[in-house]
């Protein structure tokens, strides 16, 4: 299944929830404010590279960039998608659970 | 959703009920989807478990003045909704045990919850 992030896990816990449920080989998508948790040099950074030996990971590009970031800035591993890519994985991924 | 197909419907509710519209929204989507008969499971992690806390008082009189809506989780199995399943580290991180709930419901561990979640054919994200 696809699991979606949008909000920053620095203010909600969306994130940590998020990876408490999923499971093995699942997706995990971080867009908007979720971006955030996706970024090197963060107090996730250690989370994300546990999260990244379980699931497949992926940030939405747009949001990124939007926030004054470019992509060299995400943690390696973490998938760039852009709105294309988002469509692609709902499709290959259903069910779909919005960790809002 | 075409006649005589039954689908697998996930409503996750992770909001407290009063803060914001999410709690009522998801009970309101509820009651709508339990018109066309499909199998539904409710499900409540984080904050979302304070929704199904007993002895709300939101009258005019003595409180905030907003409808009481959590009377209504008592009228889902007359909808034939009895599948309410609650995640038990949120229950307990809020030291909330069954007792605390306004209906019965199944306290069940990620793990559980996480496998139910990938059975499903469509999850309402709240």
């Amino acid at each position: 299944m696809l699991h979606t992030v949008n909000k920053s896990p620095f203010e909600r816990v969306s994130l940590d929830s998020c990876l408490r449920f999923a499971k093995p080989k699942d997706a995990i998508l971080l867009y908007e404010d979720g971006v955030y948790g996706a970024l090197a040099g963060t107090r996730f950074e250690s989370t994300m590279t546990e999260a990244l030996k379980k699931f497949r990971i992926y940030v939405m590009v747009p949001d990124v960039e939007a926030r004054g970031m470019k992509v060299d800035r995400v943690m390696a591993g973490i998938q760039p998608v852009d709105y294309a890519g988002f469509v692609g994985l709902v499709e290959e991924n259903c069910p779909v659970q919005a960790w809002l | 959703m075409s006649e005589g197909v039954t689908k697998k419907f996930m409503y996750l509710n992770r909001k407290a009920p009063y803060g914001t519209i999410y709690a009522l929204e998801s009970l309101e989507v509820v009651l709508i989807g339990a018109a066309f008969e499909q199998e539904v499971n409710l499900v409540f992690i984080d904050d979302g478990v304070y929704q199904l806390k007993g002895n709300q008082n939101t009258s005019v009189n003595s409180g905030i003045g907003v409808k009481d809506f959590s009377k209504t989780y008592r009228a889902l199995e007359d909808y034939d909704i009895d599948k309410l399943y609650v995640d038990k580290d949120s229950m307990t991180a809020r030291g909330l045990t069954e007792g605390d709930f306004i209906v019965p419901v199944q306290v069940m561990d990620s793990a559980q919850l996480a496998e139910l979640m990938q059975q499903q054919d469509v999850i309402l994200s709240f």
